[in-house]
C-alpha cells in the first residue's frame, strides 16, 4: 500500500480543514504583533528589539502549535472522525506524523511574521540564520509534540485548552524567554531544564544575539532527543488509551 | 465452506467489568452473519476487537487466517466498517469525505474519484456530493458513512447497527444494498437489535446477551425450532389497575399455555397445541380486561430470540 498517499492526504485535509482557515491565519498574523506591541510599547526602553525577538518568535510558535494540535485532535476524537484514521491500515507512527506535520508547518508559518518584522523592518541583527531556522523548526516540532501529549490526556476540547494553558503560561517564565535561565532562583532551575522550549529559546538567543547559556550543538541534540522521546511516548500513550 | 472470520475464546474486560465473556464463532465466506443482542450485550465491543479498535483481553481472532492481534494492518486492508455512529468529517463535502477515506487505503487520485462518484450514484447522493457532510440529513449521513466503508472494495464488511435512527426509505435502500453487496461476494457481519432486520437479511445469526453467546445457527433452523408453537396476541382496552400479576393467573388457569405481557396493552399466549381462545377471552374479561383484538402470530426469529435469551423484544429496544 502506498502510505505516502495516506500521509499526504491527512496533511492536506488538516491544512484545508483547520490551519488555512481565515481565523487561524489571522491568529498567526495578529498574535506576534500583539506581543511585540505589549513588550515594546508598555516597557518603553526596558527591552531592546534583540532581547524580545527570540521571545516573540518562541511564543508565536508555542501558542500556535500547542493550541491547534491539541484542539483539532480532541475535536476529531470527540466527533469520532479520528476513528476513521485508526481503522485505516496505517502504522500509528505514520498516522500521527500526518497529524503533527500540519501543526509543525503552522508553527513555522507563525514564526515568519515576527522574524520578518524584527529582522527586516526593525533591523534587529541576526547572528546565524541557519541556526535560527533550525531553532524555529525544532521548537515547532517539540511544541507540536507537547500539543499531542496534551491531546492524549484530554477528552473534551475545553480540557485541551485548559491543559495547554497549564503548560504554556509557566513556560513563558521558566524557559528563558524574558528572564534568563541563569538568573532564575535555584529551586526553579531544574524545572527550566526539563522543558524542551528552554533549549529552543536558547538556540534562538544564540542565533540572534549570542546570549545563550548552552552551546548550540548541545541544544540541538537535547531538542532532537526531546522530539524523539515525546513522539514515541505519545504513540505509546495513544495505543494504550485510544485503543482500549 | 471457507471460514473467513474465526473467533476463539474471546474475552474483553475493562475496569473489572467483563464486556465479552469467552465467545466462539465462525463466519463463512459469502454469508451475512447477524450478531443480535440488546444494548450493552457486547456487540460493539466485539466489532471493535474484530476491527482493531479495541484490545483483546484473552483469546484470538483470525480474519482470513490472519491474527488480528499480530497483523492488524493486513486485516484492516480487507475490511470495511460502518460504525454505530457516523464518523466522517463535518467540514468536508460528501465527495471529499469519500476521496479522503480512499486515500487512507493508498488509492490513487483517479481511482478514488471514480469510485467516489460511483458510490454517490449507488447511494442516491449524486446531487449532494458537493455539499458539506454537516448539511446532510440523518439518513444521508448514514448512507455516506456506509459508502465510505466501501471505498476500498473490502472483502468483509462490519455493519454496526446500520439502520438505527433513520427514515423508512433509507432503511429499505440500505437493506437492499446489503443484499446486493452480499450477492456480489462480500461477507457481511451485521450487528443489530432489530430482529426482523436480521431475519430478512442474515443467513446465520448468533444471539449474544451479557457478553455471552447464547446460540448460533442458521435463521432457518432457529425458525424451525418454533414452528410448532401457536401464538396469539390479545390487545385490550387501557385499564387503571396493575395487570402484571395477570400472566401468572392466566398460566395457573390454563397450564398448557405460557403468557407474556408484551406491552401495557398486549398479552401474548403461546402453546404447543391448538388452543380454543374463547375461554381465554372469557377469563380475561372476568379479570376486567376488554379484549379488542386477537391476532395469530406466525413464528419469527423474535420468538427464537426470546426463547433462547429470555429477553423480551420491547425491553431490548429500550
Amino acid at each position: 500500500m502506498n502510505s505516502a498517499i495516506a500521509f499526504r492526504n491527512i496533511l492536506f485535509k488538516d491544512m484545508k480543514n483547520y490551519y488555512l482557515k481565515p481565523p487561524n491565519i489571522s491568529w498567526g498574523l495578529i498574535f506576534p504583533f500583539a506581543w511585540m506591541g505589549m513588550l515594546l510599547i508598555k516597557s518603553g526602553s526596558a527591552f531592546s528589539i534583540s532581547e524580545v525577538f527570540p521571545g516573540i518568535v518562541a511564543l508565536s510558535i508555542l501558542f500556535g502549535t500547542t493550541s491547534m494540535l491539541s484542539v483539532t485532535i480532541t475535536f476529531e476524537r470527540k466527533s469520532r472522525s479520528f476513528e476513521r484514521l485508526l481503522l485505516a491500515p496505517l502504522k500509528t507512527e505514520l498516522l500521527i506524523l500526518g497529524k503533527i506535520t500540519g501543526a509543525i508547518l503552522f508553527g513555522i508559518f507563525n514564526s515568519i511574521i515576527p522574524v520578518f518584522l524584527c529582522a527586516c523592518i526593525l533591523k534587529a541583527p541576526v547572528n546565524n540564520w541557519f541556526l535560527l531556522a533550525a531553532g524555529i523548526m525544532l521548537l515547532s516540532i517539540t511544541s507540536t509534540l507537547l500539543g499531542l501529549f496534551i491531546s492524549v490526556a484530554a477528552t473534551e476540547v475545553f480540557e485541551a485548552q485548559t491543559y495547554s494553558n497549564f503548560f504554556r503560561f509557566p513556560m513563558i517564565f521558566l524557559c528563558g524567554l524574558f528572564i534568563p535561565v541563569t538568573s532564575l532562583p535555584l529551586l526553579l532551575k531544574p524545572l527550566s531544564f526539563i522543558l524542551p522550549v528552554t533549549y529552543g529559546v536558547d538556540i534562538l538567543h544564540y542565533s540572534i544575539s549570542e546570549s545563550n547559556f548552552l552551546p548550540p550543538v548541545i541544544d540541538l541534540i537535547i531538542l532532537s532527543v526531546f522530539s524523539i522521546v515525546l513522539f514515541y511516548f505519545s504513540i505509546y500513550n495513544i495505543r494504550r488509551k485510544w485503543i482500549k | 465452506m471457507e471460514t473467513i472470520i474465526e473467533v476463539k475464546n474471546l474475552k474483553k474486560s475493562y475496569d473489572g467489568i467483563i464486556a465479552v465473556n469467552r465467545i466462539h464463532f465462525k463466519v463463512y465466506r459469502g454469508e451475512i452473519f447477524g450478531f443480535l443482542g440488546p444494548n450493552g450485550a457486547g456487540k460493539t465491543t466485539t466489532i471493535n476487537m474484530l476491527t482493531g479498535l479495541a484490545r483483546i483481553t484473552e483469546g484470538q481472532i483470525f480474519l482470513r487466517g490472519k491474527d488480528v492481534t499480530h497483523d492488524i494492518q493486513s486485516v484492516q486492508k480487507i475490511i470495511g466498517v460502518v460504525p454505530d455512529e457516523n464518523n466522517l468529517y463535518e467540514e468536508l463535502s460528501g465527495f471529499d469525505n469519500l476521496c479522503f477515506c480512499g486515500a487512507l487505503y493508498g488509492m490513487k487520485k483517479n481511482d478514488r474519484e471514480r469510485i467516489a462518484r460511483e458510490l454517490l450514484n449507488l447511494f442516491g447522493l449524486k446531487d449532494a456530493g458537493r455539499r458539506k457532510f454537516s448539511e446532510y440529513s440523518r439518513g444521508m449521513k448514514r448512507k455516506l458513512t456506509f459508502a465510505a466503508a466501501l471505498m476500498h472494495e473490502p472483502e468483509i464488511l462490519f455493519l454496526d447497527e446500520p439502520t438505527t435512527g433513520i427514515d423508512v426509505a433509507s432503511v429499505r435502500h440500505i437493506r437492499n444494498l446489503i443484499r446486493e453487496l452480499n450477492r456480489k461476494g462480500a461477507t457481511i457481519f451485521l450487528t443489530t437489535h432489530y430482529i426482523e432486520e436480521a431475519e430478512r437479511l442474515c443467513h446465520r445469526v448468533a444471539f449474544i446477551d451479557r457478553g455471552k453467546i447464547i446460540t448460533t445457527d442458521t435463521v432457518e433452523k432457529l425458525l424451525d425450532a418454533n414452528r410448532d408453537a401457536h401464538m396469539v396476541d390479545f390487545r385490550f382496552a387501557p385499564v387503571s389497575f396493575d395487570i402484571s400479576q395477570l400472566t401468572e393467573k392466566l398460566h395457573s388457569r390454563f397450564p398448557h399455555i405460557s403468557c407474556v405481557l408484551r406491552d401495557p396493552g398486549t398479552i401474548r399466549i403461546t402453546s404447543r397445541q391448538v388452543t380454543d381462545i374463547a375461554p381465554v377471552v372469557s377469563f380475561l374479561a372476568s379479570s376486567g380486561l376488554l379484549v379488542q383484538e386477537a391476532r395469530i402470530i406466525k413464528p419469527t426469529l423474535e420468538e427464537a430470540f426470546v426463547k433462547a435469551t429470555g429477553i423480551e423484544i420491547n425491553l431490548m429496544k429500550k
